[in-house]
């Protein structure tokens, strides 16, 4: 069954912590070169049947809604994929 | 008066909210998520906790509770409702108030006795305090940052909708030191620090005249009553 994939980023502009957290693991067990980390969301829903154009606009409003918060979150990206397992 | 609080799964002061709303005078009649019926209580609260585990964000699944058309509802035809930590961070995925909350800027849960400042005593949860009186209740959350687009921030303070400040260091990087908002009729009021934990003495927060007989939040409660009774 098609995948469709919706990536969720914090805003630019925001400070994100937990991105922060990571990239001070990074600095501490000695992996120079990686200045910075953020942390997104990796959406996978699974849809019943090929993904129609309606069916991805239904997913848009969606992933604007519901998945993410643009006050201080922006979708960076859809797509159609295959699960991370596959 | 009836002040209904609202359990969503993972609610962790729904009853503290109860007891707080029973110590001010009022009747609490609990409310469940999944019933979308609000008993017809006279005001609402929305209270802290982790609802849904705070999964996608905090606040968010329990925004789009089958209870929460009916609070819509009613907070735009000008019931009290107050949204407190876990709870005003559904006011804001709701669209009941502006901004959002995230993560405190230092990564980690803070839990501390909490000086604000009151900034705006004209909305019903505000009304009895002092204005530009400073309290002191509990604040414990993790993701209590106050931010919204600058144009927003300059507005909400351009137009009084600031009910709270940080005083002291600020807990959580919210941005103006923002601790709590009004929408513009001043009937829905979010705030990340929680009153209902400082409304009896010796559960609430120290004060110079004895340990832990701090009662600072329960004039938010006081406040709602007596704007529903219009004196």
């Amino acid at each position: 069954m098609p995948t469709v994939i919706v990536d969720v980023m914090p805003k630019d502009m925001l400070l994100d912590p937990q991105g922060k957290a990571v990239a001070g693991v990074l600095t501490r067990t000695g992996h120079a070169g990686i200045s910075g980390v953020r942390v997104g969301k990796r959406f996978e829903l699974t849809v019943d049947e090929p993904v129609t154009p309606e069916m991805h606009r239904q997913i848009t409003t969606i992933a604007h809604n519901i998945l993410s918060n643009s006050v201080i979150e922006d979708v960076v990206s859809i797509r159609v994929g295959t699960t991370h397992e596959q | 008066m009836r002040i209904g609080v609202i359990t969503f799964p993972g609610s962790l002061d729904d009853r503290d909210a109860a007891r707080a709303i029973r110590l001010a005078g009022a009747e609490p009649v609990a409310l469940w998520h999944g019933t979308p019926d609000l008993a017809g209580v006279n005001a609402l609260v929305l209270p802290g906790g982790f609802s849904y585990g705070d999964y996608l964000r905090c606040g968010a699944i329990a925004a789009l509770s089958p209870i929460m058309s009916e609070v819509k509802r009613a907070a735009k035809s000008g019931m009290p409702v107050l949204g407190i930590c876990n709870g005003f961070q559904m006011l804001t995925e709701a669209g009941l108030l502006e901004g959002g909350l995230i993560r405190n800027d230092h990564g980690a849960f803070i839990c501390r006795d909490q000086e604000l400042q009151i900034e705006n005593t004209s909305t019903v949860w505000t009304n009895s305090f002092t204005p530009g009186g400073r309290i002191v209740i509990p604040l414990k959350s993790a993701e209590g940052g106050f931010t919204a687009p600058k144009d927003t921030l300059d507005r909400l303070e351009g137009e009084g909708h600031i009910v709270l400040r940080y005083l002291g260091a600020n807990p959580n990087g919210a941005q103006r030191d923002i601790a709590g908002i009004t929408n513009a009729a001043g009937n829905v009021v979010g705030l990340m620090p929680h009153p209902e934990h400082a409304v009896e003495p010796g559960f609430g927060p120290d004060t110079d005249a004895a340990m832990r007989s701090g009662t600072d939040g329960l004039g938010f409660f006081t406040s709602v009553l007596r704007s529903l009774v219009g004196v």
